[in-house]
């Protein structure tokens, strides 16, 4: 198991270059620059600017540079926020993207088992359709329109929640709920589905003759293989979390990666762009890692070669 | 027992301003500042302003900074040797009082005994000497040091031919400073509340170089200082105790927050998270009108919103007649009536109501949108175009629903009198300023210019044919050479009728489309006492309070 985390991590170094480079050259070929504005500088001063920053480079030697600086773990500095580093603005954004995708995927995973659960064992009864008919309407409404309505509800009518901004855990509670419910939409279907067809094997059947209550039969038997599609799902999740919270975190003033990523985007702000995306395609090699060895946890039948 | 005592004199101190606006301020048609009724002019215990203010400011470094965001940040951190009142009039800052020789060229400054930097150093000529030098050194990196050319040497200091040391302000001691201009500047003094010109503790920027304004680290001589700088979350400023003036301060913590989403500004200012907020979405001005017109303020702003037509490249190079057919047949009313509906002002000529200037606008502007409509068939025909020789124009503009709806308009308005047909492009902020700036696209492109002082050359300069900013790549040698005389023309009068001629020719050629003057917009929560309209929308958190609500 150890040979085949170690063939893994080593084979995505190539996947990694290629994500660098590729985001590297299009960033650069989209027109306009970081030092553009509504008010324009004199020549001498936007040479002086490029220069400071290596911009007056060829294209070849600005990525050698920052390869370079990458090996030595260094993002570069910011070419919007201009007294931070691109590491530092990562250090300072993740730990509140990771609070927020963190709880969003416990939510999910959680209510979406147990809603999928309840649903299959109630099959066909109202329980399971109203279940159903939520978890397909959570599906299809995109994020940036659950967002703002509750918003609406909660922050600007009811004035139970903050509507926006960084502050305690009240803060988190609407961000986290509009970038799970998508998700627990979705595990909460997948559950189901995958539980009723557990449920009709012979083994659960088997377990059911012993004599043994519903709840262990449940608990005990049916939900380890039951939740084998939803692990593999938590791959694929991630990565929707990790996209749905560059909106999410853009509706609600949240200071995390996905804020700083669009906003990098739009001021072309190169290094943080490129940071936050090098930053990510690690994390999501390493999450995709690990899922594949939990995977192989709960069904004996994987082998790692 | 220290708290009881200062909201003590805080009362006392809202009372006599009180009273004293009772006293001189003119009657404000329905917007004047909230203090009495009610909740009384008694303040309340949290003296905490939490405003709206757009953008991500780039650095709070004042020589590096540029924008309106980092620059309602930077007023609050320091102190410019001019300072404004709520009104927007010029009154001492740092310096007390000032000298102006006789042909307007040296100014001498003497700084206030008592001006303290926020760690309690006393703030010296020495240090604004420093500060600006230090803006126009071309290491420094300023974006904005263009506009310290007035100031000897400036220019050639910026484009590395001379050292900073050469610049033409001197400290003649410890309170006199010295700064010596290369024409009458009658804007000079304005100049001096832009941040460019702002002294920095010397000691903190050789310690901390280029990141000395970060927080923990940053010393200025403002009203406030910095206490807490989270990117895309806020800003916080907390009291100076050291500042001079400190005793008439009254707001203790005042939050900036970098929304940028105007639905989502509204939303949170709803919900009472904001007190103070930039701009509002137009789609939402007619629910703000109807459920809290009382928390709305527009007045008359800097700026001018206009279309630059390209001068350069068909259909609009030599083509005058169609260019004046076009800024004819836009019913200006409608537009600022109907779509951008928040009291922006129709524009005709091109600059806004600034102090010593008289505006330009056309006699056509006196006309019935109906003349005008017929007007300009005429033009437009003369210029060669009919129905068996139609006309298709592009209008490039940023994309943004406001621009849209105005974009959309106006193509309407040209289909309906002109019979013009538009197609509209629009581009994502920079590759838009890109493309406006290669001037490759033939057509219109959405333009618009906030002036940087209150003064008719941070206009009439755009027009100038070396400008960077002339987008319609208008070039005129009778333009630039009125400019060049206004330049050096010691008498107002005189100097003001210069640069008016120079608009009148300007707009003669039409090679811009005026729409309208900017107004500045804010939703203020009725609590917040303090606020004043002014032209440059310039406002000072220490003149602000938070009535008891």
């Amino acid at each position: 198991m150890l040979r085949f985390a170690l063939k893994r991590v080593f084979g995505a170094i190539p996947t990694l270059l290629v994500l660098i480079a590729l985001a590297f050259f299009l960033i650069k070929v989209a027109p306009g620059g970081p030092f553009d504005t509504d008010r324009r500088i004199p020549p001498e001063i936007e040479a002086n600017l490029q220069a400071a920053y290596n911009l007056d480079e060829p294209l070849y030697i600005q990525f050698g540079l920052y390869l370079g600086g990458l090996l030595r773990g260094d993002f570069g500095p910011s070419f919007q926020y201009r007294d931070y580093t691109v590491t530092e603005l990562i250090a300072t954004g993740f730990p509140v993207s990771l609070r927020l995708g963190g709880f969003a995927m416990l939510l999910a995973f959680f209510v979406g088992v147990a809603v999928g659960t309840i649903a299959a064992l109630k099959q066909n009864s109202f329980t399971d359709h109203a279940a159903m008919a939520v978890a397909m309407t959570g599906i299809s409404i995109p994020n940036f329109v659950m967002a703002p309505l509750l918003v609406l509800l909660f922050a600007v009518t009811l004035k139970w929640l903050p509507a926006g901004g960084l502050g305690d855990w009240r803060n988190f509670v609407l961000p986290v709920i509009a970038l799970a419910l998508p998700q627990i939409a979705y595990i909460a279907r997948l559950t189901r589905g995958s539980m009723i067809e557990v449920l009709r094997a012979d083994f659960i059947r088997t377990a059911r003759a012993q004599g043994l209550p519903q709840r262990t039969v449940i608990i005990r038997h049916a939900l380890k293989p039951a939740l084998l599609p939803v692990i593999s799902y938590l791959g694929p999740a991630t990565a929707a979390i990790i996209t749905g919270s560059v909106v999410i975190e853009q509706i609600f003033g949240v200071p995390g990666l996905g804020r700083f990523f669009i906003q990098g985007a739009l001021n072309r702000d190169y290094t943080l762009v490129m940071g936050v995306v090098v930053f990510y395609g690690v994390l999501i090699i390493v999450f995709n890692l690990i899922v594949d060895l939990v995977y192989g946890w709960l069904d004996p039948r994987v082998q790692y070669q | 027992m220290r708290a009881r005592v200062t909201n003590r004199l805080r009362l006392v101190f809202v009372a006599g301003a009180a009273t004293l606006l009772g006293a001189c301020s003119a009657p404000d048609p329905g917007r004047t500042i909230p203090v009495g009724g009610a909740s009384g002019t008694e303040l309340a215990a949290e003296q905490i302003l939490n405003k709206n203010n757009g953008a991500e400011p780039q650095t709070l470094d004042p020589h590096r900074a540029e924008g309106v965001p980092a620059s309602n940040i930077l007023r609050d951190l320091f102190e410019g040797l001019v300072s404004e009142a709520p009104d927007g009039s010029l009154i001492p800052g740092a310096a007390e009082t000032w000298q102006i020789n006789d042909d307007g060229t040296v100014y001498t400054f003497t700084l206030r005994a008592d001006g303290r930097w926020s760690n309690g150093d006393p703030v010296t000529a020495a240090d604004f000497a420093y500060g600006i030098q230090r803006s126009v050194d071309p290491a420094t990196l300023s974006q904005y040091s263009s506009i310290l050319f007035p100031i000897v040497n400036a220019e050639q200091i910026v484009k590395g031919e001379l050292s900073p040391e050469q610049l033409g302000v001197t400290a003649l001691d410890d309170r006199t400073l010295e700064i010596r201009l290369i024409g009458p500047t009658p804007y000079f003094l304005g100049l001096l509340t832009h941040s460019t010109t702002y002294a920095v503790h010397r000691p903190s920027v050789e310690k901390f170089g280029n990141r000395f304004a970060r927080a923990g680290q940053l010393v200025g001589n403002g009203a406030y200082r910095l206490d807490e700088w989270v990117v895309q979350s806020h800003i916080r400023l907390l009291r100076s105790e050291k500042y001079w003036d400190d005793e008439n301060t009254v707001i203790d913590e005042v939050n900036y927050f970098p929304i940028e989403n105007q639905d989502a500004m509204l939303k949170r200012y709803r919900a009472d998270e904001l007190d103070f907020t930039q701009d509002l979405p137009f789609k939402q001005i007619a629910w703000i009108r109807e459920n809290i017109a009382d928390q709305l303020y527009i007045s008359p702003y800097l700026g001018s919103y206009y279309y630059s037509l390209n001068l350069t490249l068909p259909p609009f190079a030599g083509a005058p007649k169609l260019r004046r057919a076009l800024a004819l047949a836009i019913d200006r009313d409608v537009l600022t009536e109907k779509i951008t509906g928040s009291g922006e002002i129709p524009a005709y000529s091109w600059t806004p109501r600034v102090t010593g200037y008289t505006q330009q606008p056309p006699d056509w502007a006196g006309w019935t949108q109906e003349r005008r409509n017929t007007e300009a068939r005429r033009l437009f025909k003369e210029s060669g175009h009919s129905e068996a020789n139609p006309l298709t124009i592009q209008i490039l503009y940023n994309t943004s629903e406001n621009h849209k709806r105005i974009a959309i308009a106006i193509a309407s308005m040209w289909k309906q009198v002109l019979g013009v047909e538009t197609k509209l492009l629009n581009q994502e902020w920079k590759v838009f300023l890109e493309t406006r700036k290669q001037k490759t696209m033939p057509g219109v492109a959405r333009n618009g210019w906030i002036g940087d002082y209150n003064d008719a050359y941070s206009f009439t300069q755009l027009f100038a044919s070396d400008n960077e900013q002339n987008d319609s790549g208008f070039a005129n040698d009778e333009y630039d050479a009125l400019l060049d005389r206004a330049a050096v023309e010691p008498d107002m009068q005189q100097r003001a009728e210069l640069m008016e001629a120079a608009e009148r020719l300007m707009l003669e050629e039409q090679p811009i489309i005026p729409i309208y003057f900017y107004v500045s917009k804010h939703l203020i929560k009725p609590w917040v006492g303090g606020f004043k309209p002014n032209i440059m929308d310039h406002h000072y958190t220490k003149n602000f309070h938070i009535l008891k609500h």
